[in-house]
């Protein structure tokens, strides 16, 4: 891993005239951009923030929403049974894939992508360009009508998988790609097969990585609400494992759905939902950020 | 070095650690490989399904409304679902309701507007600010910095949204717009910043919440991009009295310029697919193409997603079928848009940045 080319700075600018100014003008707008964004991301999430505290009530956590009042137990619970399920469903399917475009794909004699590989490479990508309420309304139309499902837990995962797949599979494939070949080598030196070196050395080392794509994938997959509108639908009850035929509640439909209601205690539940949406988030970034300080450090030891 | 190790050790010498029974394990262990690869095929085919998938579903479900809309369904602006009480009508030996006249032009109109408002607001702000944190920003501020736009990334759709619509959008249209509004002339183009500038929810809002959230697809590949340029040419232009400006346009932007387009043009996917946020800022308006850039109006995903509701209750179907039909014109406008994007991404791999592959 190359440490990044430090900046090459220059205190003051070269030039006389125009030169001079537009090389001011230039520091500054760039200066400007940078604070213009991290201002407005750092306004959007104090300002979400700040609505929900004064709002926050702790019975959220164990009561369970009536009509547009209650607490949203139903919709915490429901939150994580969907990332587990994409955990699992979409995890598994990710990386697999991704090993397979790294590992796996046999490259041509001339050293490219065979046909196939990168047709469905291809299909990767498009998929992960693809709207995500265009999947939802797929999933309602062919899983809940068409299968006769009802809104449930199953199509909400299938949808959900659908969408994620190609982040996990980009990762992963990033991830592998960062193992030195070194280690490859060496492994096949002492006699491992592809499959034992796949699985003893190489995931091994590209295990960090993954996990953070995994943790990202998670991050999107539970704050996303058009593709589960129309598939898991809404319930006040709390979930179980039933997976078709019972919907599910989570935690992004009351911000989208009571926020604009006229009564003041679905605002409270959707000001709740969004706090509790931020930290979920947040929690799985900085999750995702020291996993990867953590491996960088360990890293540059091990070159030093 | 932990890894190899423990790799050294000679691989399964000992059949008693293992908690399998002892067949299962000769059988993974001979046939390891081969499960890998066939595990592997099989998940790589999955996205292919899925596309698969779901177009085929979206074409079948949008023929019925193709064979009544027909090719008009792109230009008309009327949005009306017909008398869903009345007798319905076949058309073609589909069954719809009285007077149904659906048109998307619109809502074909307002994904494109705000997508390319997002766009233009989008890139130099990205582009700038990874500038500023990769060439001027010391790495201790940098990377908390760099943090912030990783945190834009990941915010759900709904929470920005959420701000737009009581945060963001009313401020806008209180301090902002009328600025803009009272100090435009009114010539040809800009007479589309003329006054009424609306209550916060609409055109202009949407472009602005969507750039914010493609922001950091380019800002992240930008920044990326900007690090692997080498540092000499760059230190060679710095020596030859360059300032600031001239080596970012005529060295650093010059190196990664078609990888930015790339990223811009990934944005741009996002931003037309894009639906909760703008179903919240936009007004949600159909039938009518926004007069001004201040004007409510709708984009195709949002129109499914607030419709799909009141659609499910035609008991004909016919409604659903037409929203297939949108997003099946959704579909299309994105999936071409991303293999734009890889088509100028792959150019940039066999062309560009000769120095920088070592």
């Amino acid at each position: 891993m190359s440490s990044a080319p430090s900046p090459i700075t220059t205190r003051a600018l070269p030039g006389t005239g125009m030169r001079r100014i537009y090389g001011y003008v230039f520091r500054g707008l760039t200066y400007l951009a940078l604070i213009l964004l991290v201002g407005l991301s750092a306004w959007m999430v104090l300002g979400v923030v700040g609505r929900a505290i004064p709002n926050w009530q702790w019975n959220v956590l164990w009561t369970t929403t009536k009509g547009t009042g209650g607490g949203l137990l139903n919709a915490i619970l429901g939150t994580l049974l969907l990332m587990v399920g994409v955990f699992i469903i979409a995890g598994t399917i990710g990386v697999m894939g991704g090993i397979h475009m790294a590992e796996l794909a046999k490259p041509r004699a001339n050293g490219k992508m065979g046909r196939v590989s990168a047709f469905l490479r291809t299909c990767t990508e498009i998929l992960a360009g693809f709207p995500s309420i265009v999947l939802g309304y797929v999933g309602y139309v062919a899983l809940v009508v068409g299968l006769h499902w009802g809104f449930s837990l199953l199509p909400a995962l299938i949808i959900l998988s659908m969408m994620v797949i190609p982040y996990i599979a980009k990762a992963t494939e990033g991830a592998l790609r960062q193992v030195p070949t070194n280690y490859r080598e060496g492994a096949e030196a002492l006699g491992m097969s592809t499959g034992y070196s796949l699985r003893k050395v190489v995931l091994k080392t590209a295990l960090p990585g993954i996990t953070t794509g995994l943790l990202l994938a998670l991050a999107i997959a539970s704050g996303e609400t058009a593709p589960l509108l129309y598939t898991a639908n809404w319930s006040d009850q709390v979930p179980s494992l039933q997976l078709i035929g019972k919907p599910v509640g989570y935690l992004t439909y009351p911000v989208w759905t009571f926020y604009n209601l006229p009564e003041q205690s679905a605002h409270t539940l959707a000001y709740d939902a969004a706090l509790l949406l931020v930290v979920l988030i947040f929690t799985l970034l900085i999750t995702a950020r020291i996993i990867v300080a953590r491996t960088q450090r360990n890293a540059e030891g091990r070159v030093a | 070095m932990t890894t190899l190790a423990g790799t050294t050790e000679a691989p399964h010498t000992d059949p008693s650690r293992d908690p399998l029974p002892r067949r299962a394990v000769t059988f993974l262990r001979t046939h390891e490989e081969r499960m890998w690869h066939w595990g592997g095929r099989a998940a790589a085919v999955i996205p292919l399904v899925a596309l698969g998938f779901a177009l085929t579903v979206l074409i079948v479900k949008a023929m019925p409304a193709v064979r009544v809309n027909g090719l008009g369904f792109l230009t008309r602006t009327s949005w009306n679902p017909g008398s869903t009480y009345g007798a319905t009508v076949r058309t073609n030996g589909v069954a719809h309701p009285l007077n149904v006249s659906y048109g998307a032009w619109p809502m074909v109109v307002g994904t494109v507007q705000s997508s390319v408002i997002a766009v233009v607001l989008a890139v130099p702000l990205a582009v700038g600010a990874a500038f500023a944190l990769t060439e001027r920003i010391p790495r201790w501020l940098s990377r908390p910095l760099g943090f912030t736009i990783e945190v834009l990334a990941g915010i759900p759709s709904v929470i920005i949204g959420l701000w737009g619509v009581l945060t963001f959008g009313p401020w806008l249209s209180n301090n902002v717009y009328p600025l803009i509004a009272d100090n435009v002339p009114d010539v040809p183009v800009l007479r589309y910043f003329l006054p009424p500038v609306g209550h916060g929810q609409g055109l202009a809002t949407s472009g602005i919440i969507l750039a914010l959230m493609i922001v950091p697809i380019i800002a992240a590949t930008t920044r990326d991009l900007f690090l692997q340029v080498p540092p000499l040419p760059r230190e060679g232009a710095v020596a030859l009295g360059m300032t600031d400006y001239e080596v970012a346009r005529k060295v650093t932007l010059r190196w990664v310029s078609s990888g930015i387009i790339g990223a811009t043009v990934l944005g741009l996917a996002r931003a037309l697919g894009e639906t909760i946020a703008v179903a919240m800022v936009s007004g949600a308006i159909l039938g009518r193409v926004a007069p001004n850039i201040y004007a409510s109006m709708t984009t195709i995903a949002a129109t499914i997603v607030t419709q799909l509701d009141s659609a499910s209750t035609d008991g004909t179907g016919f409604a659903v079928a037409t929203l297939a039909e949108a997003a099946l014109v959704l579909a299309v406008i994105s999936v071409l848009v991303n293999v734009a994007a890889r088509l100028i991404i792959s150019r940039t791999g066999r062309n560009g940045a000769p120095i920088g592959r070592g």
